[in-house]
């Protein structure tokens, strides 16, 4: 029976096919294929073995499988048209055989006539099979409509990925941008501050030494006068002394000349330290009478703490301080005015061997059970232009640090404020840090910062353009 | 000897009065006062034929010491006489104007009397 065979055939080639189509499973693929190899073995079989009575059967069998399976799996459903198709012809062989195989006489009769519902079976299926091929090709349409629609959604998923790339890259340069805006913003506020600050302090000097000016005068009259005075008593004594009164009444007298002497003393000794501060707020309006020379810095530095340290020796034996030196051997020479950059240094140096001073004499914390140990170190570097013009140096770097007693905010805003001191009164006149600067910008043109941590050091850094 | 104190702080002559007041009495020195440029010149027109060392300060109201200086130069000659200068300022500018103008010497406030008293003695 070819028949059977041809539809088993066809059938599972179709199952195939659609499964490869629609939704490929490669189990399912793979026992399809095996199935069409066995059903043409056993095809072969047929032909060449005498075996038609039992493959009759088997035929059926395999029918009714291939008819269950495709019933019941979801993904041969546009199978089942054929399957219709094929129906009516199945089940007419079927029962044929049946009818064949009965020893109902009857019944054989009933197969005979069966032979005519062959070609309406027949007609029937290759209706349906049109109707199937029709069915199949507009799947398979749809299909490639269904298909071109995914290219393009896939080809827009990929464009939107693309954008979405270009937009976060955008973001990011716009984010640095943002942020290099922002740093240059800031960068222009500190050097407004610094430009107001400078300025500030530029008035405050000339105010300062106005001031001093008008000072000097009617100052010069008060010591002048005093000391006068004081020579006067000095004669008007002697004068006493001469005359022929008697010693009560002389002693007497005495008494009053020695206390108006010793008021002009007073008179003269204050004056004269007024006159002292008065000379430092002249400083700032003095222009710079010294020539700018190469100056080793080095050699200046050392010369000048050695100096500070020894003046303050002579004032307080019991004064001492580590003094340390960092200096760069490969420092080159500058051109400085030497007398003014060593005020600094002098003024620098002094304030620093003051606050280890002062940290000694107070409570201070013990660092590890270590007794504190003053120290005021120098270190100089040479400093490289940051454009980099063949590594020439194009400054000096001088840091001046002592492990004293720090300072506050406050006073650090208003340390370079003419007559801002911090000791007691008679001891500074707060002109040295506000003169120092003066130096280091105007006369220099370069800068002097500083760090400092309360209690624990205090770090001025002068910035000399070579 | 007379020396012409010009200076239009008037305490001045009270300063150099008691201030040289051992040389005064001693005769050694006489001190004329004037408190203006003009006073200044005044006084030296009516005297004439004296022989008169001037001291003068140089930031003054109205006749500064410089022009003081200027017109003595030029209408006592000659010789001219001796003119020493005093201000508070004493910047080279200054002293380099003074010396262009004919100034015998240059001397900055605050004055040191001992100094003074040595350069008028060798003035003699």
């Amino acid at each position: 029976m070819f028949l059977e065979t041809f539809i088993a055939f066809f059938l599972i080639f179709q199952l195939r096919k659609t499964l490869r189509t629609f939704s490929p499973d490669a189990r399912w693929d793979k026992h399809l294929t095996i199935a069409m190899y066995a059903i043409g073995v056993l095809a072969l079989l047929e032909i060449v073995l005498p075996i038609e009575y039992i493959t009759k059967w088997l035929w059926h069998l395999v029918l009714l499988i291939i008819i269950i399976i495709t019933f019941q799996k979801h993904a041969f459903i546009s199978v089942r048209l054929t399957m219709y198709a094929f129906l009516p012809l199945v089940i007419i062989s079927f029962l044929g055989d049946i009818l064949e195989a009965s020893r109902n006489e009857f019944l054989r009769d009933i197969e005979r006539y069966m032979d005519f519902a062959y070609p309406v079976a027949i007609t029937w299926m290759i209706a349906l099979l049109i109707r199937s091929r029709k069915q199949n090709k507009a799947l398979a349409e749809e299909r490639k409509k269904r298909e071109e629609e995914e290219e393009q959604y896939r080809i827009m998923t990929e464009r939107k990925a693309e954008l979405e790339a270009v937009v976060l890259e955008r973001t990011a340069e716009i984010l640095k941008q943002k942020e290099e805006l922002q740093h240059a913003l800031s960068d222009l506020k500190s050097t407004q501050a610094q430009l107001v600050h400078r300025e500030k302090m530029a008035s405050l000097g000339e105010l300062t030494a106005g001031i001093a000016h008008e000072i000097q005068n009617p100052l010069n009259f008060v010591n002048n006068f005093s000391e006068v005075s004081i020579e006067l008593s000095d004669e008007l004594q002697q004068e006493i002394n001469n005359l022929s009164v008697s010693e009560a009444e002389k002693n007497s007298l005495n008494t009053f000349i020695k206390d108006l002497k010793n008021n002009q003393q007073k008179i003269n000794y204050h004056g004269r330290r007024a006159d002292a501060i008065v000379k430092g707020m002249l400083l700032h309006a003095r222009k710079s009478t010294g020539e700018k020379e190469l100056t080793d810095i080095n050699l200046l530095a050392e010369e000048y703490m050695q100096l500070s340290y020894h003046g303050l020796r002579a004032k307080d034996k019991s004064f001492n301080a580590t003094m340390q030196t960092h200096f760069d051997p490969n420092l080159e020479k500058v051109y400085i005015v030497p007398q003014d950059m060593g005020r600094v240094f002098l003024n620098l140096f002094t304030n620093a061997f003051y606050s280890v001073t002062e940290k000694k004499k107070g409570p201070h914390p013990l660092k590890g059970g270590i007794e504190y140990e003053p120290v005021v170190s120098v270190t100089t570097k040479r400093l490289n232009s940051p454009s980099g013009d063949g590594g020439r140096a194009s400054g000096v770097e001088i840091k001046i640090r002592d492990n004293g007693m720090g300072m506050k905010q406050e006073v650090l805003d208003k340390l370079f404020q003419p007559f801002f001191s911090t000791k007691p009164t008679g001891q500074g006149t707060g002109l040295g840090l506000s003169i120092s600067y003066d130096i280091v910008t105007k006369i220099h043109g370069g800068q002097l910062q500083v760090k400092t941590k309360e209690t624990e050091f205090a770090e001025f850094n002068i910035l000399l353009p070579a | 000897m007379k020396i012409l104190v010009v200076d239009d702080e008037r305490d001045m002559q009270t300063l150099f009065e008691q201030r040289f007041r051992k040389e005064i009495r001693k005769q050694e020195m006489d001190f004329v006062f004037a408190f203006s440029g003009e006073e200044a010149l005044n006084y030296l027109k009516g005297h004439v034929h004296e022989a008169v060392l001037i001291l003068s300060d140089i930031n003054m109201p109205g006749m500064s010491g410089l022009e003081l200086l200027r017109h003595i130069k030029k209408e006592f000659a000659p010789p001219p006489p001796v003119v020493m200068m005093i201000t508070a300022y004493g910047d080279d500018e200054n002293y380099q104007q003074c010396m262009d103008c004919g100034a015998d010497d240059f001397l900055t406030k605050p004055l040191d009397f001992n100094v003074l008293k040595e350069k008028l003695k060798t003035v003699k």
